[in-house]
């Protein structure tokens, strides 16, 4: 289970690589409904009891040109029945729908894996433009691997022959074909198949069927046929976890009910401002189905319109949030300015993807730490929180809220497209467990001669909301430096002085909990601090380092700002530190400007995770 | 809070505390004057408005009004005054632009929340000039402005407030300007529309295009420039000499003379601020052959954003009851009894 509660068993820990865990990646055509195969697969998965992680990797384009290598769409999913934290280094299994599908994905594959590959798609066309000279699977090119060729087309086409589709539609049904072999092979159940197939084509029976028949039918080749060769079926027990009621849950989704959960534990209604981006739509449209949590979702002609409009509702009394990538939240830099400085709550959610500009909108990267720590106009600090996985993005967004209503202040949380579209299961919260945090509205008037201060200030630094409609407390507020207290337009240089120092104390005060280790020792040879997504592949290296007896430690970082309290004290405890981070080095400078420390950088920035064995490696180099 | 009850106010319950920070004789007082004498005869309550505003001179307003007040980021006013009054559709939200504003920077936020029909009154002061940033041409300049930025004269063609408002599907769109007596009547129209009211306030930056508009709006030449309109009253200036007129033909407006107020043998047409299609051509009437269309162009409400908003909210929202629990334990779940194996 990715949850932070995870305590490591002795079985665990000497695993190596971790014992009856499989990796399988589905790849095809972004037409090949690859995602929807995988999705369904981890469903089944999880429903078997095993741990998952998954990772969608599929192209920025909707309907990029059909067989192109640029058109593969590929998922894959890690499933064990032991604790699984990343979607897997290498697969063990890869099922190709066509050439384009083998040739990007297959140098993955791991030594003597399995190949499933689609012959009927392996015809001349489709070889050419995936750039074969000639037929791998044919040539011997593939002799490292163990290859099973099927004409899953056919198989297809032959299946759902009663239900009399046209061929382009009995040719959709290949990836329940696919998935019908793959449930056969990992002993799965197909029933939540059939009942989702069910709902959604309730309202056209004849595809729903079809499907159904064409999944049967996969299953069965796998029970039935003559397989002289390298299919087995293969069974995964379940793995062990804390008793409980269990779902599978992505980033988007978690953030999105964390956000909701957040809002109702302060008591207000939450008003969300969005406007279309990838990764980070999928927000939106959870949340928009969410009414009756007082929900009210605004899709904005822009992004500042977003983030603007979620200020405005902070302002009149709701819980404003603004969510985007990248590119997108540039765009609102200059309204979390204003945000800053008229101290109202607001939550802006960050699902960061490949830059700079447009960069790589379907793949993940980190890139975007000193855009949320530094990179606004004037001395502008705001609290930033990042995600670990998609189950650990519920309470980061809970936090996120309180911090912004407790503090009235702007707080980012920072999350990725690995997040965001990656599943895993997620033991279903206790929601009773949560204290709530209400938000407490100016309501007071001033009494005769005395005036209302809008600026004044509790313990915590946080000025009073006072919301339009009140009486008596009408007040005026904008951008302009404004005089400490009465919070009128003052441009004086020791108010301004004054002031900035106040924005900057409110955000260094934050109550942060001290940062807990990971796995490991809190001190010793080396430490491996990390941030975000990182967290599978760091905590999964570290553990297999530290079975074989090497000292090395695993912290990972939720408040990147301010930073946890006790942070100078352990990192100074270690000799060695390294960051793996999915960017050139972001973290690694924050850290060693806060705290003198000679943090040295571990990047990747292909637009993929890290895999195990890169942060394994940097390990052993570093205690060599 | 929100006590809808009306209460009584005077213009002084209108005003702050705050040094007004304008230049001696700039057209914002004027406006801010009939603003603050209107707001009592509309029977508005202080703490249940707000002005909202953006940056630049016309964008200080809010400090000036004693409500609640958002000086908010240059362009974005419509974006924030969408997100309080979809908070709050209680509120009585006013928004304070001016053509830089509005038309340039934040020209499609004014598109949009005209569009959407938020109810909201949305003040737009146009100087023909950026004021605050000393003096360069803006997008309502005329061609062959000089200014900073156009020593030699400007040579794009200037926007159209009110064709631009009419054009992004403005319900109310209505002209004054800062001096004209006439203010506090087309403020109270405004108001008294539910839905986005658009108004364009030519208003005279005695600093740097002073004079701009002093062909209409000179004493000497208001009764022979200046059309002010009335819903049901023939449209009719310099003293009802002439009118405005249908060229059948053309399918355009044309000037007419009327002898002896015959103005119905002239042609002469009734204005109905709910004819779109005349409205269309109000905006569009050329100043110099044409007087300046003033008073409210034209009227017609329409359901607003808010209200649809709302309506939807609720209408999903009946017969559920928000179960944070049941919420996070949707979808296809599983029970793990007992630890499967011990390891």
């Amino acid at each position: 289970m990715a949850s932070a509660a995870h305590t490591i068993t002795k079985a665990e820990a000497t695993a190596h690589p971790p014992a009856e865990a499989v990796v399988v990646r589905f790849a095809g055509d972004s037409g090949d409904g690859m995602q929807l195969t995988g999705g369904q697969f981890t469903l089944s998965t999880a429903l078997a009891g095993n741990d998952l992680a998954t990772f969608p990797d599929f192209p920025a384009e909707i309907r990029a040109p059909q067989g192109t290598l640029f058109g593969v769409s590929a998922f894959q999913i890690n499933f064990g029945s032991t604790a699984i934290e990343t979607a897997g280094d290498a697969p063990d299994v890869l099922v190709a729908m066509n050439p384009a599908a083998l040739k990007t994905n297959v140098d993955a594959l791991k030594p003597g894996g399995l190949i499933i590959a689609d012959e009927g798609e392996f015809g001349d066309r489709n070889l050419a433009k995936a750039k074969y000279d000639a037929n791998p699977l044919d040539d011997g090119s593939l002799a490292k691997w163990q290859l099973m060729k099927l004409d899953i087309s056919a198989l297809t086409l032959e299946a759902v022959k009663p239900f009399g589709l046209g061929k382009k539609e009995a040719l959709r049904c290949k990836n329940m074909w696919t998935l019908g072999l793959a449930l056969w092979m990992f002993d799965r159940d197909r029933q939540p198949i059939v009942d989702w197939l069910k709902a959604k084509f309730a309202k056209l029976p004849d595809i729903a069927e079809a499907n159904i028949a064409a999944l049967n039918a996969g299953h069965a080749y796998g029970e039935t046929a003559e397989l002289a060769g390298p299919m087995q079926k293969v069974s995964i027990a379940a793995a062990p976890t804390e008793p409980g009621l269990y779902r599978t849950v992505t980033g988007a989704e978690s953030i999105s009910l964390g956000l909701v959960a957040g809002a109702q534990l302060a008591g207000l209604k939450l008003f969300f401002g969005g406007y279309p981006i990838t990764p980070a739509s999928a927000i939106l449209h959870h949340l928009a189905r969410l009414k009756e949590f007082g929900v009210t979702t605004f899709q904005a002609e822009d992004e500042i319109a977003a983030i603007c409009a979620s200020i405005g509702a902070s302002y009149a009394g709701q819980l404003g949030i603004t969510s985007s990538s990248g590119p997108g939240i540039a765009l609102k830099t200059e309204a979390m300015g204003l945000a800053i400085m008229t101290e109202l709550p607001l939550v802006i959610v960050n699902s960061q993807r490949g830059g700079p500009s447009t960069g790589l909108p379907t793949k993940t990267e980190q890139s975007d730490l000193y855009q949320a720590i530094y990179g606004r106009n004037g001395d502008a600090p705001l609290p930033v929180i990042s995600a670990r996985s998609p189950a650990d993005a519920f309470d980061c967004a809970i936090e996120a809220v309180r911090i912004a209503t407790t503090y009235m202040t702007p707080v980012m949380l920072l999350t990725d497209g690995y997040i965001a579209n990656a599943a895993e299961p997620w033991k279903v919260p206790d929601m009773a467990g949560y204290a709530p945090f209400p938000v407490t509205f100016k309501t007071d008037a001033p009494g005769e001669g005395e005036a209302f201060l809008p600026y004044a200030r509790d313990e915590k630094l946080a000025r009073p909301w006072a919301i339009p409609g009140t009486p008596g407390l009408m007040h005026r507020i904008g951008g302009i430096e404004k005089a400490e207290g009465s919070g009128a337009i003052e441009y004086g240089p020791e108010n301004h002085a004054r002031m900035t120092e106040i924005r900057r104390d409110k955000i260094l005060g934050v109550d942060v909990p001290d940062q807990e280790i990971e796995c490991g020792e809190a001190d010793g040879r080396l430490a491996i601090v990390g941030w975000g997504s990182t967290y599978g592949p760091i905590l999964q290296a570290v553990r297999r380092a530290r079975a074989r007896g090497l000292d090395v430690s695993h912290i990972h970082i939720r408040h990147l700002w301010p930073l946890p309290k006790n942070m100078a004290v352990l990192l100074r405890s270690f000799e060695h530190i390294i960051v793996p981070e999915m960017n050139t080095g972001q973290l690694k400078t924050l850290l060693r400007d806060q705290y003198l420390v000679d943090a040295k950088p571990l990047n990747k920035v292909s637009g993929q995770p890290f895999m195990i064995a890169e942060i394994e490696a940097a390990i052993e180099k570093a205690l060599a | 809070m929100n006590d809808m009850t009306p209460i009584v106010t005077a213009p002084k319950d209108w005003e702050t505390d705050q040094e007004v920070r304008w230049c001696p004789g700039c057209g914002d007082y004027a406006i801010l004057k009939a603003v603050q004498r209107t707001m009592p005869e509309i029977g508005g309550t202080p703490a249940n408005t707000v002005f909202v505003s953006g940056i630049g001179c016309s964008s200080r307003f809010p400090y000036y009004m004693e409500t609640y007040g958002f000086h908010t980021i240059h362009g974005r006013a419509p974006a924030f005054a969408t997100g309080i009054k979809l908070a709050n559709p209680e509120l009585d939200v006013w928004l304070v632009t001016g053509d830089g504003d509005g038309l340039s920077i934040g020209g499609n936020h004014t598109m949009h929340v005209l569009r959407r029909n938020l109810d909201t009154q949305i003040l737009l002061f146009n100087n023909e000039i950026y004021g605050l940033t000393k003096g360069q041409y803006s997008p309502t300049s005329r061609e062959g402005t000089r200014s900073p930025s156009t020593p030699f004269g400007s040579v794009d063609h200037p926007a159209r407030p009110c064709a631009f408002a009419l054009g992004s599907g403005g319900r109310f769109v209505a002209r004054a300007y800062d001096v004209s007596k006439q203010l506090p009547d087309v403020l109270k129209a405004a108001h008294a529309h539910k839905g986005a009211a658009f108004i364009e306030i030519f208003q005279n930056c005695i600093v740097y295009n002073a004079d701009v508009f002093a062909e209409f709006t000179d004493k000497k030449n208001a009764t022979s420039h200046q059309l002010w309109l009335a819903d049901g009253e023939p449209m009719l200036f310099e003293k009802g000499a002439k009118g405005i007129a249908l060229d059948r033909e053309a399918l355009q407006l044309k000037v007419v003379d009327v002898v002896d107020g015959d103005w119905q043998g002239a042609g002469v047409i009734v204005h109905d601020v709910r004819n779109r299609a005349v409205a269309h051509m109000l905006v569009e009437m050329p100043f110099g052959p044409f007087p300046m269309a003033l008073g409210v162009l034209y009227d017609d409400p329409h359901p607003t954003f808010e209200s649809a908003v709302v309506a939807q909210n609720r209408e999903l929202s009946e017969g559920k009851t928000p179960d944070l629990q049941a919420l996070v334990s949707k979808g296809q779940t599983w029970m793990v009894e007992k630890e499967p194996r011990e390891n």
